[in-house]
Parts: C-alpha cells; sequence; structure tokens
C-alpha cells in the first residue's frame, strides 16, 4: 500500500513570540510518505529546518493519538483539516494530493493569544474548569460498586460529552469564538452523574460567568462548532447548559429575595 | 492500539513465510497459527504482555510477520464478530476501531488488524512510602510516575488503575495528614538554595543553547531508543547491556558537544525543552541498563535470556525478592543501591505458568 511520496508546499503561520507580528511563510514538503501523520510531516519538515540553520515551526502535540486535545491547528481553513471528527494528530496525509499546497494556522481567537508561531494560550479554558468542573463528594473510602446505579441512558449521555478533550476547535471554528460547546460538553457531563448533581446549578452558574469574563464571543448556535469538534460534541449539550444555568440564575434570585425577606 | 483488544481478538500469523504476502483472507484456517493458543493453551490470547510481546517478536524474527517491513501479526476479530455480531463489537471497542482505520486505512471489521509490540511506558518509577511520598519531604508521587503498584509486569490499565486508587483512595489522606501535620516556613526566593537552582538551570540552559553543533535533538533521541530497544528491550542479555553501557555514555559525550539546538532561551523554545528531557533520557536510560544487568535473573517484563527454562522467564528470589530503589549520588557517581525486601506473609511466591 506504500505509495510513492508527496511533495507539497506549505505556508505557515510564524510569530516569534505573543506580541510580535507574525506571517505567512513558505516551505516545500518533499517526499512525505502518505502513511504519515501530519505531526510526523511537520516533524520532517522541522528536522529540514534545524538542519539548514533555520528555527522549526513551533506546534503543540503530546498524546498524537486523538486523545490529549493538545494539537490542534488550522489546515485549509478547517480546525484541525478537512477529516471529520478526527485530531490534526490523527490525520493521516494520504487525504492530501501529491503537488498540493496546505496553509496551516494558529487557532485565531481573542481568547487564545498565539504564544509562538501555531501555539495559542488555552489558559482560559483552564479556568474555566478551575471555576466549576470538578465534584466535591468525599471520595475516600471504597463504595460498594453496587450503591450508586446509574442508567444506561445516563452514562452514555454523560460519556460522550466526556469525550471533550479541550482542544479549542470549537472556539477556533465559530464565527464569533464562543467557548460555548466546551463549557457545555464539561457541565453536561458532570450533570449526568450522581457525583455531579450536588453543584450541578451552582457549576452552571460558576462555569457560564467564568466563559463570559473571558474575551470569547456569545454563543448564537450557527452549529459550526459540532461540525469542527474531533469528538463529535453535540449542540444539544448547549441546550442542557442553558437549562442548568436557566435554573441556576432562577435559584440565585429565589435565595437572594429569601435573604431579603428574612 | 490498547491491549484490551486481546479479550475478544485472536492472535496469527502464516505458518509458512511464503503466505505472508498474501491477503489475510486467502490464507486458509489450517495454514494459520495461532500461536498464543497453540503454545498457551489455558490462556491463549490473553496471557500477559511480557510473554505475548515476546511471543510476537519471536515469529516476526522468524520471518513470518505481516505487512510492510514484516513487523506486525494479525489481531482478527472474525471469529468474535460472528459469535457476538458486529454492533457488540462496535460497542466495546468502537473508538480503537476507529482509531486502526484512521492510521491504516484498513476496516478492521472485515480485515483483521496488524500490531506489534511497542514500547509504551516502563515498569518502575520513583521511590515513594506508603504515604506515597518521595525521599523529598512533601514531594508526592502517585499514578504510573511512582513505582508502588506494579512490580516485574504491568498489566492492560494498571496506569488508570493506578491513577484512581492513588487519587481516591490515598492522596485525600496522606496529603491532608501532611499539610496539617507539617510545619511549612515562609521561603523566599532569595534562599540561596533558590538561588543555586536557578543558577543550575541558567548554566544549562546557556551550553545547551551553545553548542551548535551538527546533530538535531530528535536524531539523538532516536538513536537513544534505538539502543534501548535493541538492548535492554523485550529480551536482554549479558553482552547486549555491556554494550549498552558503553555505546550511552559515548551518545551523552556526542549530546553535549554536538547538539544543534536552535533559538534563544528568550521565548518558547520546544527544541530547548526537548533537548532538557534527552539529557535526561540520556541519564536514565544508562541506569536503567545498570538495573537490567545488576538483576540476574528473569522476572515479568525483564527477561535475561540467560535466565530462561523453557522459553520462559526464570526467577531467582533467592537472591532478588527485592525492588532495588536506586539512589542518585551526584553528577559522573554510580548509583547507589537501596534494596527494598519483598515479604509475602499470606500469597507466597511461586512460578507462574500460562501453559
Ligand atoms: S467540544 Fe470538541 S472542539 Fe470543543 S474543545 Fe471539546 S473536543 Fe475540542
Ligand atoms: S496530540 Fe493529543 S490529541 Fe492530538
Amino acid at each position: 500500500m506504500s505509495a510513492g511520496g508527496l511533495n507539497l508546499t506549505l505556508h505557515v503561520w510564524r510569530q516569534s513570540g505573543p506580541n510580535k507580528a507574525g506571517k505567512i511563510v513558505d516551505y516545500p514538503a518533499t517526499n512525505i510518505s502518505p502513511e504519515m501523520s501530519f505531526l510526523e510531516m511537520l516533524d520532517t519538515v522541522n528536522e529540514g529546518l534545524i538542519t539548514s540553520g533555520q528555527e522549526p515551526i513551533a506546534f503543540d502535540h503530546d498524546c498524537r493519538e486523538g486523545i490529549c486535545g493538545s494539537c490542534g491547528v488550522m489546515i485549509n481553513g478547517a480546525a484541525h483539516g478537512p477529516m471529520k471528527q478526527t485530531t490534526a494528530c490523527q490525520l493521516h496525509m494520504r487525504t492530501f494530493n501529491n503537488g498540493d499546497e496546505i496553509w496551516i494556522e494558529p487557532w485565531r481567537a481573542q481568547a487564545f493569544p498565539v504564544i509562538k508561531d501555531l501555539v495559542v494560550d488555552r489558559g482560559a479554558f483552564d479556568r474555566i474548569i478551575q471555576a466549576g468542573g470538578f465534584i466535591s463528594a468525599p471520595t475516600g473510602s471504597p463504595q460498594d460498586a453496587n450503591s450508586l446505579p446509574i442508567s444506561k441512558l445516563d452514562a452514555d449521555e454523560a460519556m460522550d460529552a466526556a469525550a471533550c478533550i479541550g482542544c479549542g476547535a470549537c472556539v477556533a471554528a465559530c464565527p464569533n469564538a464562543s467557548a460555548s460547546l466546551f463549557t457545555a460538553a464539561k457541565i453536561t457531563h458532570l450533570g449526568h452523574l450522581p457525583q455531579g448533581q450536588p453543584e450541578r446549578y451552582r457549576r452552571a452558574l460558576k462555569m457560564v460567568t467564568q466563559m463570559d469574563l473571558e474575551s470569547f464571543g456569545g454563543c448564537t448556535l450557527f452549529g459550526e462548532c459540532q461540525e469542527a469538534c474531533p469528538k463529535g460534541i453535540s449542540i444539544d449539550t448547549i441546550v442542557q447548559m442553558n437549562r442548568d444555568y436557566i435554573v441556576a440564575a432562577a435559584n440565585e434570585r429565589e435565595e437572594k429575595a429569601e435573604m431579603g425577606a428574612g | 492500539m490498547s491491549e484490551s483488544l486481546r479479550n475478544d481478538g485472536r492472535v496469527w500469523v502464516p505458518k509458512k513465510k511464503e503466505d505472508c504476502g498474501k491477503k489475510p483472507g486467502e490464507i486458509a484456517e489450517e495454514d494459520r497459527d495461532y500461536y498464543l493458543e497453540r503454545k498457551y493453551p489455558s490462556f491463549g490470547n490473553l496471557s500477559p504482555r511480557d510473554i505475548a510481546s515476546r511471543a510476537a517478536k519471536e515469529v516476526c524474527d522468524e520471518g513470518r510477520g505481516v505487512g510492510p517491513g514484516g513487523r506486525g501479526v494479525y489481531l482478527d476479530f472474525a471469529d468474535a464478530i460472528n459469535r457476538l455480531g458486529e454492533s457488540a463489537i462496535r460497542e466495546r471497542y468502537g473508538n480503537l476501531f476507529e482509531m486502526y482505520a484512521r492510521i491504516t486505512n484498513e476496516n478492521p471489521y472485515k480485515v483483521p488488524m496488524r500490531i506489534y509490540p511497542a514500547v509504551h511506558y516502563t515498569m518502575g518509577g520513583l521511590w515513594v512510602d506508603y504515604n506515597l511520598m518521595s525521599t523529598i519531604p512533601g514531594l508526592h508521587v502517585i499514578g504510573e510516575a511512582n513505582f508502588s503498584d506494579h512490580g516485574a509486569n504491568r498489566l492492560g490499565a494498571s496506569a488508570l488503575m493506578q491513577g484512581l486508587a492513588d487519587g481516591y483512595f490515598v492522596l485525600p489522606y496522606t496529603v491532608g495528614n501532611y499539610l496539617a501535620s507539617a510545619k511549612l516556613a515562609k521561603v523566599t526566593a532569595d534562599h540561596p538554595e533558590f538561588k543555586a537552582a536557578v543558577d543550575k538551570v541558567q548554566a544549562m540552559t546557556d551550553k545547551l543553547l551553545s553548542i551548535k553543533g551538527t546533530r538535531t535533538v530528535d536524531s539523538i533521541h532516536r538513536e537513544l531508543g534505538n539502543i534501548m530497544w535493541e538492548k535492554c528491550g523485550m529480551a536482554r542479555n549479558e553482552k547486549g547491556l555491556k554494550e549498552a553501557l558503553e555505546l550511552i555514555p559515548k551518545l551523552r559525550d556526542e549530546f553535549w558537544n554536538n547538539v544543534n539546538v536552535p533559538g534563544s532561551g528568550a521565548e518558547l523554545n520546544q527544541s530547548l525543552e526537548k533537548a532538557g528531557r534527552v539529557a535526561d533520557f540520556l541519564d536514565f536510560a544508562e541506569l536503567m541498563v545498570t538495573d537490567a544487568l545488576h538483576r540476574e535473573e528473569s522476572c515479568g517484563g525483564h527477561f535475561r535470556e540467560e535466565h530462561q527454562e523453557e522459553g520462559e522467564a526464570k526467577r531467582d528470589d533467592e537472591k532478588f525478592a527485592y525492588a532495588a530503589a536506586w539512589e542518585y549520588a551526584g553528577e559522573g557517581k554510580a548509583p547507589i543501591l537501596n534494596k527494598e525486601p519483598l515479604v509475602f506473609d499470606n500469597v507466597h511466591l511461586s512460578t507462574r505458568s500460562y501453559k
């Protein structure tokens, strides 16, 4: 199945630091095996750059098996490239044809400032998680495995939402650069499990509030996020997030009213 | 691919070398060698990973490997799909099958997967006490970074198990207890130790950036990996390990004199990060080889060719029933061996057999 090597032209965003001007620079990628992943192709180009005395292209990566969420670049204008539900690390060069031109850029969003070349700072996501993406039920002593039955439906919905790897493609694909799909995935994941119930509404309130504090845009349900998401997170999660948020906001109003009356 | 796949897949290679180039569907049932089932009738495809890995390497070394380069064995789900239906298999392994299809462009529901053992992570880790605290007071080490729950063999999902066990059941008590009982004096950045640490890191960074030789960090990393794979891999012997102990210091010299770390330390520099890691790997690889040479027995993933019985690992419990905790003695000095005896009160040591 080993076809001949591909010869490609890369147009890559180069930016030496956070507040520096960036520009597109062209590089040839020669004799690229179709069996390589997109990141292996970049590795190969980088080896060539270093050997010829140039600085390699900085890009984020870690697991290279689609589970950590650190990779992620715009490839020909699409987050993670042309293949549906596929992270950049799992995209293989057989998707491209000999002679292709490939445009590679970082996520573009105000909330994700460029650190260098293709690497962006996704700290805003961490802060959303810190605001409420956890449970605080004591976990200390081992419980009987059957003491907390969870219906298959709930388990499946929680599991599907938990598949979010925090890559940020949803933000990059959204015309408003909204972080709704990410935040909704986290809220839905915990909100469907018994361990997540005690803080369910407070969680929604806090995470959404933090999301609004970061420089993400608002959600107008374009659905581009769902198309770009490598893990198939559905915008149904956003419906769930909004529902939990409304309940939380109403609860809060009631509490305040009670306190005022008392 | 994840090892959990072996729960339902059957591993085989062609009996005859001549068949290796054929499509798997063209090879008749009687011409297939289900070698794990043949050699280990009671455990078959579920034999532990050190055994399954060595057996895969063995058949490939015999020239019966499949796929480009001949480094592959089939993992076949046809029987499981016939028995349980495709949807049951999809339910169990859908994500892994998808991952495989992306990598190979083949449909594993129709064509058997091709697999080969690869280094994932290694047994062992930082020494910790029962509270999961390392030799540095207050530094707790959890999950696969510590040595505590895995002995000579890692089983499937053991990293997950260890992360959960440490995180759920141990740390909530021990870290809390430490924080409540230890007096943490205020330290400031003008402490002499702080300055010494900063100076040390700065000196190392400057050194790495100043060499500007001809070898990339990746090329040295690959060469080191190759030494470890060949000489301290699934099977090791005294000769190979001694060779590795010659090769690694030479490669370390090459690294410190001829590596090319481009750029400066002023902004994000991924080559510099990688160089720092490879510098550590070079020291660490040497320690792993030293340990493997020292342990004159075979035990799980540590298979010393000199110590086997009918092809199976032969332990020496008289001499080696201990965990070796190597202590860093300073730069350029031989590490010091601390022995932590393995004491078994209820379950007694016996020889495993998967036949
Ligand atoms: S929702 Fe999808 S696209 Fe957004 S961060 Fe999670 S995995 Fe990435
Ligand atoms: S590198 Fe981990 S998801 Fe791509």
